[in-house]
């Protein structure tokens, strides 16, 4: 029993020192974004750009796929009760309410994390297997101001885009369930889907894509930088990297609703 | 020539652990400016580490490496990132970033230090890349190279920015008698017409009697001898004897380290 206790004391403390790791690392990324223009070394947007097209451009079917079909499933699970009420056509607002609050940010986050998140601690860890890191160290080049920023700045550009995306595409698949199957006339169906959303909810809807995409490029690149043990080590840290991502996205979802939920804005 | 600085780099009483494995045992030396300082040692007797502590790759556990009587493990980041814009290092694996290509490779240190034109930094690599016999591969992606090759950029990589100090780890290990002649010969004119300091880390004993200044045996952590070429070749030492001349008899046993390691 005290084992046991120990033992999740010990991954309690492990989970607070990544915490704060991670922050640490957000403060210097940040740092460097900024302040870099003072050392004469601006952000590269060459880079930036490229990872933008990478990581942005070629989400857009994945995450179109997912939200889509998302979309698709509320609106069939919720058409049921709404017919035996007679109201058929809020099946509309609902799954706009749904999507655009809470399952187009986070479903669209976990798709990025399990797709770029991996995707940087992949890079990154091969990168720290095979000495490169250690290289540009000792060419006096930082590692963060160099790898981690430009990754950084792109995926907070561009998740908040595929989010909206995520948003809009979701809704479509609801769109498509409640003029097809459910027999909504299409003008009567977007006029409810818009009724019912107020801007609270489209503007806490994307700015959840901000922290998530904070979250995402930094646990990435820090297991990244703490990739030991070659390829398996790549292996394992790009696992840890995703499961953390999820981790923190859905602890960070829970805070951000609370704050938007007692709070009045 | 005028006088030279007789502790141009020095070493005290170095020690590191890994895991609480002594790798890195004591060691003390002084390396002159402008000379070939070749390090030798059997392979896992802890040159690479040596060259990382001295680097400030690495912490040590205990000692300090002074450069001109500054010691680079107290520095902060910042004054690191700026001492090290001096040194010019060529890893044992090369170590390029292979998202980029060869030339890119050899002129990113310049374009993250200067604020030449692109242009120009393209010649200079250009140039760079010439010295090292890879003329006409600029565009190629690292992963298009073969091991020598790739060493190669290493080298070219590590003078890129024509630094004072230059270390190379393993620079021939992996190319043919031929370019290995090449890049002695490379390291030479660099350290003596350039007035580079070299420090040489190599397995090649050919090499070593070709380019060193002063060379220093280290077996199992531990420093065993400091001298010039004639010095370390007249050693009384048997492990030094034995490590020259590439015997299988004599105090150095392989399996020993063996059995040593997985204890
Ligand atoms: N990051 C590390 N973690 C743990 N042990 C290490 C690490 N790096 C090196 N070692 C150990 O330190 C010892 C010396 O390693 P080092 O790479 O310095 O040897 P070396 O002399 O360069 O060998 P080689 O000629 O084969 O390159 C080895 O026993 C190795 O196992
Ligand atoms: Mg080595």
């Amino acid at each position: 029993m005290i084992n046991f206790l120990e033992n999740i004391g010990q991954s309690l403390k492990d989970w607070i020192t990544v915490f704060v790791d991670i922050t640490k690392l957000f403060f210097e990324t940040v740092y460097w974004a900024v302040f870099g223009i003072f050392h004469h070394k601006p952000v590269n947007f060459k880079t930036v750009f490229e990872q933008m097209v990478y990581m942005g451009v070629q989400s857009v079917m994945i995450v179109f796929f997912v939200t889509f079909f998302t979309g698709v499933v509320i609106a069939m699970q919720l058409a049921p009760q709404f017919q035996k009420m007679g109201a058929v056509f809020y099946v509309s607002s609902m799954v706009s309410i749904a999507i655009c609050r809470e399952l187009g940010p986070v479903l669209t986050a976990l798709v990025i994390a399990g797709r770029i998140g991996a995707a940087i601690t992949a890079e990154v860890g091969s990168m720290k297997v095979n000495e490169q890191i250690e290289a540009l160290e000792t060419m006096g080049i930082n590692p963060v101001r160099y790898l981690a920023v430009p990754k950084f700045l792109a995926l907070l550009v561009m998740l908040p885009c595929l989010t909206v995306l995520g948003d809009a595409s979701g809704m479509f698949g609801g769109y498509v369930v409640g003029t097809t199957s459910l027999h909504i006339n299409p003008g009567m169906y977007i006029q409810t889907t818009f009724k019912f959303l107020s801007l609270k909810d489209i503007y806490t809807g994307v700015s959840k894509p901000f922290v998530f995409a904070a979250i995402i490029s930094m646990v990435g690149i820090y297991q990244g930088f703490k990739t030991r043990g070659g390829a398996v080590g790549v292996g394992k840290a790009t696992t840890t990297s995703v499961v953390t991502s999820f981790i923190f996205i859905i602890i960070a979802d829970c805070v951000l609703t609370g704050i938007y939920f007692f709070v009045k804005f | 020539m005028q006088e030279t600085n007789q502790k141009f780099i020095s070493v005290r009483n170095l020690i590191k652990k890994f895991e609480g494995r002594i790798v890195l045992d004591n060691i003390n030396f002084d390396i002159r400016q402008g000379e070939i300082f070749v390090i030798v040692g059997g392979s896992g007797s802890g040159k690479s580490t040596l060259l990382r502590t001295m680097t400030g790759a690495i912490k040590p556990d205990q000692g300090e490496v002074y450069y001109n009587g500054k010691d680079i493990h107290s520095l902060n980041e910042e004054e690191m990132d700026k001492f090290r814009k001096r040194f010019g290092m060529s890893f044992q694996n090369s170590a390029l970033l292979d998202f980029l290509t060869v030339e890119e490779n050899v002129s990113l240190p310049i374009y993250e230090h200067t604020r030449l034109d692109a242009k120009l930094i393209g010649i200079i690599a250009q140039m760079k890349l010439k010295l090292v016999g890879l003329h006409g591969f600029e565009n190629f992606q690292v992963s298009q190279l073969s091991g020598g090759m790739r060493k190669r950029v290493g080298l070219a990589r590590a003078i890129a920015m024509d630094p004072e100090i230059v270390f190379y780890d393993e620079p021939t290990a992996g190319l043919d008698p031929v370019v290995c002649a090449v890049v002695d010969q490379l390291i030479l004119d660099l350290t003596k017409k350039l007035n580079l300091t070299s420090v040489v880390v190599t397995h090649n004993m050919e090499s070593v009697f070709r380019i060193a200044d002063r060379i220093a045996m280290l077996y199992k952590g531990k420093m065993l001898q400091v001298g010039t070429k004639d010095e370390i070749k007249n050693s009384k030492d048997p492990i030094i004897q034995q490590f020259i001349k590439g015997e299988i008899e004599g105090p150095i046993h392989l399996n020993e380290d063996v059995i040593k390691d997985s204890m």
